[in-house]
């Protein structure tokens, strides 16, 4: 059995194999492999028994759920109005800088990706991110710096 | 009991039972609200709000196909403010499309260009948001996909899932960047489809149509080195008139044949008669394996389940290719014409098979690809060089300018012309089998089949499966084993019911001996070539013209069309399932991937 074979099957045993489970299973393999390969959704949609084009349809329609190789924390700042308003170029500017890369691109140590998201609802605190689960708000460049030596130091 | 509610479409009062949506309740108060994202074949997906309504006392205007009526309402169907707000809404589809209406193929048949010259949709009302660089996808042998056309209705998706199950397509990605797309948008020659072009006849627009072949017929009737003999299918003749401005079901068989001639076919055949010469083959397979199973005890792939769809075929080597077996190794039809074309007809008429061009006239996508299986060159050569669609004949004949109802009836050329009412059946679900049995029952007890008439009502008609079973009495001596056998047999079309037929065998739990499967809901009356719209009001419109058509012939069994007794003495003198019968009209089937 492959990996991709043996996560998605611990996965199916964990939430059953009915067609609602086919989204905890998406996470559960992206949390494992930080993206969703083609061989992974094949996988997944054998062992729910649906089309591939089925599981493919629903992991695109959710941004969370990256097609390509992603960093283990994935940077993700929202592009939405008030947290441009409130000078999210300059945070931007901040993470390019500190990390290297543009954003929608991935270090070379697999560590970190950047990207934009929609609005996190957190508009009363803008600008703000998010680092895989976590949420970080008020942003300041000085913040954003603290913030990625505490995530390189991981 | 249901209960039942009153309300007020348009002035006009109406009582519909509890649970009608509001579009429904118009169609029944005879009021027309435009529609887009429906299809009656379809569950109700409310994504394109152009059948909105204004119900009075409501903030917002209504979802008419996806809200429910109830008592009492007070509806507006064609109010300014319903108009504005469609016309806004066809706008905005209109300055993200690629309307390129002179030069696109659903031109004249497109419900978006419809709805736009309804409204009289000003298009500098939005600015073109069009994205750049869309690429078509041609490579599919039946199916051509242009994304710059659709109008993301996803009529394609739920007709791909509901009625087929093959989930060959699917919504991809969200918001302004949601499209129609395979798994990891691969080519559609790629992926599961089995093209049958169902998603074709459900779409609105010219996302998706057939890929179209016809110029290179015309190329060909005008190379006088070339002798082109089209074949026309029995659901065809049933079809054809509503391209050409007939109402659905009406027959135009003479008229049809006429036409062709006119184009300038050098021979018009019709493929009714190797439907007839299947049924003989099929038959025969059918009783050996019987004849294996009951008399010789041996194992045998049971039930058989025909092989005349190419969707279906297509379907079971993606999604059950481990019951290959039980399909039955005849040809389709059409594939059994093309290679006596080259054959058979080519020696008999003195022309070099090289120089014939055979052409179907087929109700279906799936028949262009099956044209173009690597296997399909029994002849020597590719035994059908083009499958056209009942749409792709009908824009021919509009093409060539002919006054199609003011045409003559004329009758097929000889040879491989002639059929029988069996024959015709096979265009409507249930009608191989009805034909199958006619000539079955009669081999083993020498017999005609016990049914008034010959007609086999259980076979018939739109149920999701069909099944029956005949008693085998009276049976002749070489056929003794049979005596008292009851043979069942079942017939499912659209093949979402195919799964539910092949599940079963899968459990191993099918009774049945014979399965008929037509991948297209209604069989191929309401195939993925069909003329647009098709739903089931047309598809029984359709059907009772095919059942016509039978009861008009002189002769309704397969094996007593004369032009099929002779080809067993003339050209398969070993008869049915003979060494030349199985490399000309018998095949083999590939084992594919489901995912
Ligand atoms: S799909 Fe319809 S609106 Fe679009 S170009 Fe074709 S005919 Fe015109
Ligand atoms: S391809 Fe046709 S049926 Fe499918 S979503 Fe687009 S317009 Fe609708
Ligand atoms: S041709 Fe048939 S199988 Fe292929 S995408 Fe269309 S509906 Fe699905
Ligand atoms: S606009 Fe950035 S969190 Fe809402
Ligand atoms: S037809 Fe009602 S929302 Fe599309």
């Amino acid at each position: 059995m492959t990996l991709v074979e043996s996560t998605v099957t611990e996965l199916t045993l964990k939430y059953g194999k009915e067609r609602r489970q086919l989204l905890p299973i998406l996470r559960g393999v992206y949390e494992k492999f930080h993206y969703l390969s083609d061989e992974s959704m094949v996988e997944v949609a054998r062992q729910l028994d649906i089309s591939s084009a089925e599981v493919f349809g629903k992991a695109t329609f959710y941004s969370f759920l990256s097609g390509s190789p992603q960093g283990e924390f994935v940077i993700r700042i929202c592009k939405t109005i008030v947290c441009d308003m409130k000078n999210k170029k300059l945070i931007v500017d901040t993470l390019e800088n500190l990390l290297k890369i543009k954003m929608g691109q991935t270090t070379h140590n697999r560590k970190f990706s950047l990207c934009y998201t929609n609005c996190l609802g957190l508009c009363h605190k803008a600008p703000a991110m998010l680092i895989n689960n976590e949420a970080y708000t008020d942003l300041t460049p000085d913040k954003v710096r603290q913030i990625i030596t505490s995530y390189k130091n991981r | 009991m249901e209960n039942y509610i009153t309300l007020t479409i348009d002035n006009r009062e109406v009582t519909v039972p509890e649970g009608t949506s509001i579009l429904q309740a118009a169609h029944k108060a005879k009021v027309n609200i435009p529609t887009l994202c429906y299809h009656e074949d379809l569950c109700v997906a409310g994504n394109c709000r152009i059948c909105v309504v204004e119900v009075e006392g409501s903030r917002t205007l209504t979802a008419s196909c996806s809200t429910p009526a109830s008592n009492g309402m007070v509806i507006h169907t064609s109010s300014p403010v319903v108009r504005n707000a469609r016309k806004d809404i066809i706008a905005l589809l209109v300055s993200e499309h690629n309307t390129q209406c002179t030069t696109c193929y659903r031109s004249l048949n497109c419900e978006l260009q419809s709805l736009a010259a309804e409204y009289n949709v000003d298009n500098t009302r939005y600015l073109s948001v069009l994205k750049p660089n869309i690429q078509v996808d041609r490579s599919s042998w039946s199916i051509e996909k242009d994304d710059s056309k659709c109008v993301r209705c996803q009529r394609c998706v739920r007709t791909c899932s509901e009625l087929q199950h093959v989930n060959a397509i699917t919504v991809a990605h969200k918001g302004k960047d949601m499209k129609i797309s395979t798994f990891m948008d691969l080519p559609l020659n790629e992926v599961v489809c089995v093209n049958c072009g169902q998603c074709v006849i459900h779409c609105p627009t010219g996302a998706l149509t057939e890929r179209r072949y016809y110029d290179d017929i015309w190329e060909a009737i005008g190379d006088p080195n070339k002798h082109v003999v089209i074949n026309t299918a029995p659901s065809v003749r049933v079809a054809l008139g509503e391209t050409l401005d007939y109402p659905p079901g009406q027959r135009v068989t003479g008229k049809m044949v006429a036409a062709m001639k006119k184009l300038g076919f050098d021979s018009v055949l019709d493929t009714d008669f190797t439907a007839d010469l299947t049924i003989m083959e099929e038959g025969s397979e059918l009783l050996l394996r019987l004849k294996k199973a009951f008399r010789d005890k041996e194992n045998v792939a049971l039930p058989m389940i025909s092989s005349c769809s190419p969707g279906w075929v297509k379907y079971i080597e993606h999604m059950y290719p481990e019951h290959l077996d039980n399909l039955s190794t005849c040809k389709s039809p059409q594939q059994m014409f093309g290679t006596l074309a080259k054959t058979y007809y080519a020696h008999k008429i003195g022309v070099k098979p090289e120089d014939i061009v055979s052409v179907s006239v087929m109700p279906c996508a799936a028949k262009k690809y099956e044209a173009n299986r690597p296997e399909m060159k029994a002849s020597g050569f590719q035994d059908i060089d083009a499958g056209l669609t009942t749409r792709e004949l009908g824009r021919m004949i509009r093409q060539a300018g002919i006054d199609f109802g003011k045409l003559e009836d004329e009758k097929f050329d000889s040879m491989m012309g002639d059929s029988s009412g069996a024959a015709v059946l096979f265009g409507a679900t249930g009608g191989v089998m009805e034909a199958a049995l006619r000539t079955v029952y009669e081999i083993v007890t020498g017999r005609p089949v016990p049914f008034k008439n010959l007609n086999i009502m259980a076979a018939r008609g739109l149920e999701k499966i069909k099944e029956t079973s005949i008693l085998l009495k009276g049976c002749k001596p070489e056929w003794d084993f049979l005596e008292g056998v009851e043979l069942r047999v079942a017939v499912a079309h659209g093949l979402k019911n195919a799964r539910t037929i092949m599940e079963q065998i899968k459990r191993n739990e099918s009774p049945y001996h014979f399965i008929e499967i037509m991948a297209c809901p209604g069989g191929c009356i309401g195939g993925g070539g069909q003329p647009i719209p098709t739903n089931d009001a047309i598809r029984k419109k359709r059907i009772a013209a095919i059942y016509a058509e039978d009861e008009g012939k002189e002769i309704r069994k397969s094996h007593e069309n004369p032009e099929i007794v002779q080809i067993y003495k003339d050209f398969l003198p070993e008869g049915p399932l003979g060494k030349k019968s199985h490399k000309l009209l018998h095949t083999h089937y590939t084992k594919r991937n489901r995912y």
